[in-house]
């Protein structure tokens, strides 16, 4: 067995798996811790609540005006780069194959993006993201609240693309190895993604929905 | 078969050049086509056609394994009598039980004597895979299993040129799930020069141009599937006239639709482009009329090793090599009763503490 067939045949296996088991075990074991018993009378009825949940999701993708001077440029790398890493996961022709694969399905209408532009979209992800980890180990609060979780999950987004832009570009290597090293750390985000701070891709909407409807119950300003 | 003749007695290529009345014009313009191919400087041209005229024409023993012939008939059936084929034509192929005319014992004692003379000096070409299970006796001839006969002829041979996937690696005989235990020559011969000139056939061109660049200055640079890089440096996607399309996102989606009549790329049809080395994008298929990709059909990666066992010709590159869907639900199902169990323990424990701080 070649490497290229180990890392997209038991290895991708394997990872799909522990993604599949971790990703279900935190959602269900979160779902299931239930909520503080709150004692304060309610200040809003429960349509409104859910109301002020589902906007809350959209509000908080928003820099808060007080703030925005300070953190706009933070928020603008961080859209930055993921819109980004969507754009060439989501569109880039190998990826797009590579989903229909995985899920079986054949999609003719699903659209892809030429190389050229991907390529470019992948330069600029890049140092979108060098710019996020320098800004991340220089800005004090930043630094205090991050960890090896967070170190260790842009070490694996850098090996997937930079390998991706290597094997896209032509560099040293025979393709195969080049292909093989790609997979490989596409899978190793894969097993690490549940146990890290990458579960916020699934968190994300939930939490901000709980905190919209709960801070509404309680009549406070979201 | 040509008269035996040892070592030094042997005419050079360019004694039979003269003969056949080969022009100094038309030798240099292939020397010069050779050394293009193998990438060597302009400035190699001369140094590499003074070797090549030199050379003495060898004692050649073409051994048949598991084999179909294929490589046989791509080499034989090349397109217009070329110079290549000329060389070919005028190495003493001492045996080949496919071409010569002698059969039976006749045909062994040719190969025996030819080795004998010969000894250490003469170039082997295999063709075809080689049984190893059950001591080899899946493939036989003349009584001998072609493992005892590889094992034979390799003890004399200057060098061995495995022609064709089989002999390199195993090719379809190797296929999972590889009943004969077929192998190719480099997992049986460790302790001489090896040349591997793969593909379902390889191309004509390819396997008379690696003789002749072993006749001029011995072994080629080779990769490390023993492939000389001069032929297999390269990606078929890299050399590919489709890749622009590949690059700008243009994929034929079928076999029938308007990007396959457009001639867009055919990686989301299965093409092994990107993973295969060979040089069909460059010289091409029946006197570079054509290659398989200008054909409309994907390349199928014949010149990488285990390319029977790579999954569907059909399935793209990226494709996963798995299908068993349903472990993925046994995964998600395991999650749902780990994630219930720490959930429920959490709240538990989170209830138990509430109840001490009231």
């Amino acid at each position: 067995m070649t490497l290229l067939e180990f890392a997209r045949g038991p290895m991708l296996h394997f990872a799909l798996l522990v993604f599949v088991f971790g990703v279900i075990w935190r959602l269900v074991s979160v779902a299931l811790l239930g909520f503080r018993k709150h004692y304060s009378e309610e200040r809003n009825s429960n349509d409104k609540a859910l109301m002020v949940g589902t906007a809350t999701c959209g509000l908080r993708s928003w820099p808060h005006k007080e703030f925005i001077g300070r953190t706009a440029f933070g928020e603008a790398v961080g859209y930055g780069y993921h819109i980004g890493l969507f754009t060439i996961v989501l569109l880039g022709a190998p990826h797009v194959i590579f989903w229909q694969n995985l899920f079986g399905f054949s999609a003719p209408w699903w659209p892809t993006l030429p190389g050229g532009l991907i390529t470019v979209v992948s330069v600029l992800t890049v140092v979108l993201m060098l710019i996020a980890t320098i800004r991340r180990a220089m800005h004090p609060p930043l630094r205090q609240i991050s960890n090896f979780d967070d170190y260790f999950t842009l070490a694996i987004l850098y090996a997937i693309m930079l390998s991706g832009l290597w094997a896209v570009l032509g560099g040293p290597g025979r393709y195969e190895f080049i292909l093989a090293a790609h997979i490989i750390s596409f899978n190793l985000l894969l097993i690490w993604f549940p146990f890290g701070k990458l579960m916020h891709a699934f968190y994300i909407f939930p939490a901000r929905f709980v905190n919209g409807y709960l801070h509404a119950k309680k009549g406070a300003a979201t | 078969m040509s008269k035996l003749k040892q070592g030094k007695d042997r005419p050079t290529i360019g004694q039979v050049m003269d003969e056949a009345g080969v022009g100094r014009r038309q030798f240099m313009k292939y020397c010069a086509g050779m050394t293009a191919l193998m990438a060597m400087p302009p400035m190699a041209t001369t140094a590499f056609a003074r070797q090549l005229r030199a050379a003495r024409l060898p004692s050649v023993i073409y051994m048949p394994f598991q084999e179909c012939t294929g490589c046989l008939e791509s080499l034989t059936r090349s397109f217009a009598p070329s110079l290549e084929n000329l060389i070919f034509d005028t190495v003493s192929l001492d045996y080949n039980h496919t071409l010569q005319a002698a059969a039976g014992v006749a045909a062994e004692e040719a190969r025996y004597q030819a080795m004998e003379e010969n000894f250490g000096e003469y170039i082997l070409i295999v063709d075809g895979a080689i049984s190893t299970n059950d001591n080899g006796i899946h493939g036989m001839s003349d009584g001998h299993t072609f493992l005892e006969q590889l094992y034979e002829a390799a003890e004399g041979a200057a060098a061995i040129v495995a022609v064709g996937v089989c002999a390199a690696y195993g090719g379809v005989a190797a296929a999972k799930p590889n009943p004969t235990g077929a192998v190719g020559v480099a997992d049986l011969i460790k302790d001489k020069p090896i040349i591997n000139v793969p593909g379902c056939p390889p191309i004509p061109e390819v396997m008379t141009g690696t003789l002749v660049s072993f006749l001029a200055s011995g072994v080629p640079d080779l990769d490390r599937h023993l492939r000389p890089k001069a032929f297999f440096g390269n990606t078929i996607h890299d050399r590919c006239y489709r890749r622009r399309f590949y690059d700008r996102g243009l994929f034929a989606k079928s076999f029938d639709d308007e990007g396959a009549r457009n001639g867009w790329c055919l990686y989301e049809l299965g093409c092994r482009g990107p993973t295969t080395y060979n040089a069909c994008a460059t010289i091409k298929w029946n006197g570079g009329a054509g290659w398989p990709i200008e054909s409309g059909h994907g390349c199928i990666g014949c010149s990488e090793p285990g390319f029977w066992d790579q999954g569907g010709f059909y399935e793209p590159v990226t494709a996963k090599l798995f299908s068993e869907r349903g472990q993925s639900v046994a995964a998600a199902a395991a999650g749902v009763a780990v994630g219930a169990a720490a959930g429920l323990a959490a709240k538990s424990r989170k209830k138990k503490l509430a109840g001490e701080t009231e």
